[in-house]
């Protein structure tokens, strides 16, 4: 599947260059970095390496000083709340569900801006197909669901908008072992069934590299490596940047 | 009617005994606290007779329409204001600048322009006038979150009771606009109390139903989700800003509809009747009542004006007193609030 006026193979976003500054502090140091249609692309590192931040830069929720973030080519310069209307949703880190809404209520607010009814209903119950439990409990609140569900909701959330890119911030983060599992298992699923591009940032490295296509390791505001999981791997590129060498 | 009649339905199946039925009721707060104050009001009303009724009525009527505009604001939306006050004086002073009788103010010491408008042609305006600043404030406001948000509504409010008493030639100050009018509909003038007072609860019903629909759309949802995340609806594609800029001019301008209503009912205004405090106590209802609950504003009001009016019948309490003691008992009764239940009477979420 090729999208409209892109060749195979081409980046569908990409961050160029791009440097983070808040304040004195250099959040991210000329980083580049890019995601093909239908991969999934991991970006990790330690505490404070910047990965959250390169979300961020992509969604004009960071004080990006140079570089540029192009999407299909082209430099995205659109406001933060056009971004998801241009396909691409942003799943924001610690799941920031409404707790004082339903799960339906929360799922569309994903999609709100839509006007067409059909389409939200039909996006409603492809959603609601992928996550079980959230059909399971579509009339109860947010806040009574446990943290795995809400991640769950998060990422459904993300899906309502249909985006051709899911950008995922530690989808993982304060969650039990048994469902973190679970939630890269749905990640994967994710991007199988819907073929949703992914740039997840995460950190727990072990799950995540059996899922991703590629990965980057950012090491304070700059890419120290990149390449296969299988590459990563073989290396000690993680030791050193988590360790120290 | 909902809270009360629901856990009986509810419990119908298993109800046999009236233990059965206490049970059922005993842990339900909000039961409580409806039946209390609802039982307070009709005992009040059989106490004092009909016509003391009528009054207290009006008052809470429109105590109870500033609650549910703030309400929308401080309760759905999350964004605490401390200034609203200030657009019930807006809508006040412009009933009574358009509708004032101009002969009558001839007779004063300082000249005051009037339009001798009638009731319903200055209403509109009173309303319209209300949004209109809440349109030019609130785009000041909405550059400001949390404690610096309550601390430049707290400066609108006293900006504004300054232009009431300082704007002589508009407001005539501390003098006080007099012989303000009262509804005409025909022929037909609503100088009854009783009258009034059922033109104010059909505004009411108006205004209840207004909030009723903007909380239930997706618009209310909306105001929901920005009072629990600001930044996060950025990202699913709304302007968080304007949203809070509409619900802040529509609030503002129900303030000022229940601000021309109370100048016509009183029939004479001043600035002391703007002033911060009454701010603060508008506040005090809508805490107590409980946030993000319409019904629950009700409650509020009628709870404070009962507890207002009720004090002037303490055998012990010299007439002097009556205003400072009502703060003191609403203080105390706040401060209890908050530490055996901060989310109000009826209310869902904390402060």
């Amino acid at each position: 599947m090729t999208v409209q006026g892109m060749e195979d193979g081409a980046e569908l976003l990409s961050l160029v260059d791009i440097s983070v500054h808040y304040d004195a502090v250099v959040a991210l140091d000329s980083v580049s970095l890019g995601v093909r249609k239908g991969e999934m692309v991991a970006v990790m590192g330690p505490n404070g390496a910047g990965k959250s931040t390169v979300l961020k830069a992509v969604m004009g929720l960071a004080p990006v000083v140079e570089g540029e973030v192009f999407w299909r080519q082209m430099p995205l310069e659109a406001a933060t709340h056009e971004i998801v209307k241009q396909g691409i949703s942003f799943v924001p880190q610690g799941r920031r569900v409404f707790t004082h809404l339903t799960v339906e209520e929360n799922l569309e607010m994903g999609c709100l801006y839509l006007k067409d009814r059909a389409e939200k209903v039909r996006r409603l119950d492809s959603v609601m197909e992928l996550f079980p439990i959230l059909h399971e409990k579509r009339g109860d609140l947010a806040s009574q669901m446990s943290g795995g569900q809400q991640q769950m909701l998060a990422l459904g959330r993300g899906l309502m908008a249909a985006p051709e890119v899911l950008l995922l911030d530690e989808p993982t983060l304060g969650l039990a072992p048994i469902i973190v599992s679970e939630v890269f298992q749905k990640v994967a699923e994710i991007s199988d069934r819907l073929s949703t591009t992914i740039l997840v940032v995460e950190h727990n490295i072990k799950g995540v590299l059996d899922i991703v296509d590629k990965a980057y390791v950012l090491d304070k505001g700059r890419v120290v490596h990149s390449g296969t999981p299988q590459s990563i791997r073989e290396t000690d590129i993680l030791t050193q940047v988590f360790l120290g060498s | 009617m909902r809270i009360i009649l629901k856990p009986i339905v509810n419990s119908l199946n298993f109800i046999r005994t009236p233990r059965d039925l206490w049970r059922a009721w005993r842990g339900n707060i909000q039961l409580w606290a409806n039946l209390f104050v609802i039982g307070w009001a009709v005992v009040f009303m059989l106490w004092q007779g009909a016509g003391f009724a009528v009054t207290v009525g009006t008052v809470f009527a429109i105590w109870a329409m500033l609650a549910v505009s703030l309400n929308l604001v401080v309760g759905f939306t999350g964004l605490l204001s401390v200034g609203h006050i200030g657009f019930f004086g807006i809508g006040a002073y412009s009933m009574a600048v358009l509708s004032s009788n101009p002969e009558y103010e001839q007779l004063r010491t300082e000249a005051l322009t009037t339009f001798a408008w009638p009731f319903f042609a200055a209403l509109p305006v009173c309303v319209l006038l209300s949004g209109v600043v809440a349109l030019a404030v609130g785009v000041v406001f909405n550059r400001f979150r949390d404690d610096i948000y309550v601390l430049v509504s707290f400066g609108f409010a006293i900006i504004a009771f300054n232009v009431f008493l300082n704007a002589r030639s508009l407001t005539r100050g501390a003098f006080g606009i007099h012989e303000i009018a009262r509804p005409q509909i025909g022929g037909w003038t609503l100088n009854g109390e009783l009258q009034f007072l059922l033109f104010v609860l059909a505004i009411l019903a108006v205004v209840m139903l207004i909030a009723w629909i903007i909380v239930t759309s997706s618009f209310g949802r909306v105001l929901t989700a920005i009072r629990e995340d600001e930044d996060a609806i950025e990202v699913f594609g709304y302007q968080a800003t304007q949203y809070k800029l509409a619900i802040w001019v529509i609030s503002a301008m129900i303030a000022g509809l229940a601000g021309g209503l109370f100048a016509s009912w009183t029939s004479f205004i001043d600035p002391f009747s703007f002033i911060l405090l009454e701010s603060i106590l508008l506040v005090s209802i809508v805490i107590l009542g409980g946030l993000a609950t319409i019904w629950g504003s009700l409650l509020g009001a009628m709870a404070f004006v009962l507890l207002e009016e009720g004090m002037r019948f303490l055998p012990f309490l010299p007439a002097e007193y009556i205003g400072q003691a009502r703060q003191v008992v609403l203080g105390i009764l706040l401060v209890l609030l908050m530490l055996f239940r901060p989310q109000g009477l009826v209310g869902k979420y904390k402060l």
